[in-house]
């Protein structure tokens, strides 16, 4: 397992609560990087479904993970029985700008 | 909440060795979202964690040399499908994922009501109004007497009235517009305001099911002297009102509500099993 930040995206693809210029250029960014990553459709259906996925996600160190407001991205996880580690960073995309989140999911440790 | 178990179909974009930089590879992942496919994106010197993947795996790129079509793992167990998506747009590829999902019998992604709860246990102090309240069974007790949410497809789209009636603010629908209903932090005027949202609810008699017992029995008994339907007919038009402007349910579940006998005998059913989660909880401390 990399010893690296592991980034988390949400597209959030059921709703449009996310604002869509700030995932699109979240995304874009991302993808420009060369920094791998991990983009899931919407992390609410993986929680509904119980995705073992989520399992596997929650158990990478230094979790970024790019969604929505932190407290909803916690429980989610739980609810999809997969605890997020204390260190798992969630960054706000229905409230941040592009920029900052993009900082946040890429700056160095 | 029937879970799906179904075997998915992963999808890792692939930019390491022995293949080319994609030219167009946000625009790869957003169709590839849009449709409901998970996908990791994987470049020189990152790997996917080779215990973590349980399923059949496509691995998509502009390799250098062909790779085969289809392969296993190291294990032998788990499918390995590549295909090559040099020079593809968006449109063709999802033809070409679609194409190989269907080859390998996985199910569609996608299809999916985006509208459950989620409970903060973090706020939830077990009170069991949620339990109470709701009609349509979404939530359940488990073996330690905790509530949980236990039939999410049961859960009516865009009816947040259970998070409104929580005294603790505990219960989100990450969808939801508002805060702290969404997800946001709770505030100490949400509680407040929540609370009053109890309060207006209480203005209905104390409790919605008794309110609306007392507002059949009432009408029963208009209706044996005047046989007024009109009248009855406005009655109900103005509990579903107060019920859609204080609550936030829309019309469309208000509409769907059942009958209120069915009514009487659920909210009966929920006291009960909610009396027993309490009593259970009180015998364990």
């Amino acid at each position: 397992m990399s010893e690296s930040p592991t980034i988390i995206y949400c597209h959030c693809a059921y709703a449009r609560v996310i604002p869509a210029e700030v995932k699109n250029d979240v995304l874009d960014t991302l993808s420009e990087s060369n920094q791998a990553f991990e983009a899931v459709s919407d992390l609410c259906e993986m929680s509904a479904r119980k995705d073992p996925r989520l399992k596997e996600l929650a158990a990478h160190p230094q979790l970024r993970i790019a969604a929505c407001y932190p407290r909803a991205v916690k429980w989610l996880f739980a609810s999809g029985d997969a605890d997020l580690a204390e260190d798992a960073k969630v960054i706000n995309m229905r409230e941040d700008s592009a920029e900052n989140i993009c900082q946040a999911l890429l700056e160095a440790e | 909440m029937s879970v799906l178990t179904h075997t998915k179909l992963r999808i890792l974009l692939f930019e390491g060795e022995g293949s080319l930089p994609l030219q167009n590879r946000s625009a790869i992942l957003r169709a590839l979202l849009e449709k409901g496919y998970n996908v990791s994106r994987v470049t020189t010197g990152s790997s996917p964690n080779p215990e973590a993947i349980q399923g059949p795996i496509l691995v998509l790129g502009a390799f250098k040399d062909a790779p085969p079509s289809e392969s296993t793992d190291d294990s032998g167990k788990i499918n390995v499908y590549f295909r090559d998506i040099q020079g593809k747009n968006g449109d063709a590829i999802i033809d070409l994922v679609e194409g190989t999902r269907d080859g390998a019998a996985i199910p569609k992604p996608g299809g999916w009501k985006p509208w459950f709860p989620v409970i903060d246990y973090d706020r939830c102090t077990d009170c069991m109004q949620c339990l109470s309240f709701c009609l349509f069974d979404v939530y359940g007790v488990d073996d330690k007497g905790s509530i949980v949410v236990q039939n999410q497809d049961n859960c009516k789209t865009d009816c947040p009235a259970c998070s409104r009636v929580c005294p603790d603010v505990a219960i989100m629908f990450p969808k939801y517009r508002h805060g702290p209903m969404n997800g946001a932090e709770v505030k100490p005027e949400d509680v407040q305001r929540e609370a009053m949202k109890i309060d207006i609810s209480a203005l209905l008699g104390g409790d919605i099911y008794s309110a609306l017992r007392n507002r059949s029995a009432k009408a029963r008994s208009r209706f044996s002297k005047e046989r007024d339907d009109e009248r009855a007919l406005k009655e109900r038009k103005k509990c579903l009102n107060k019920l859609k402007d204080t609550l936030d349910i829309p019309m469309e579940v208000l509409g769907a509500l059942p009958s209120l006998d069915q009514i009487k005998q659920r909210a009966e059913e929920a006291k009960l099993r909610a009396e027993k989660a309490i009593q259970e909880q009180n015998k364990d401390s």
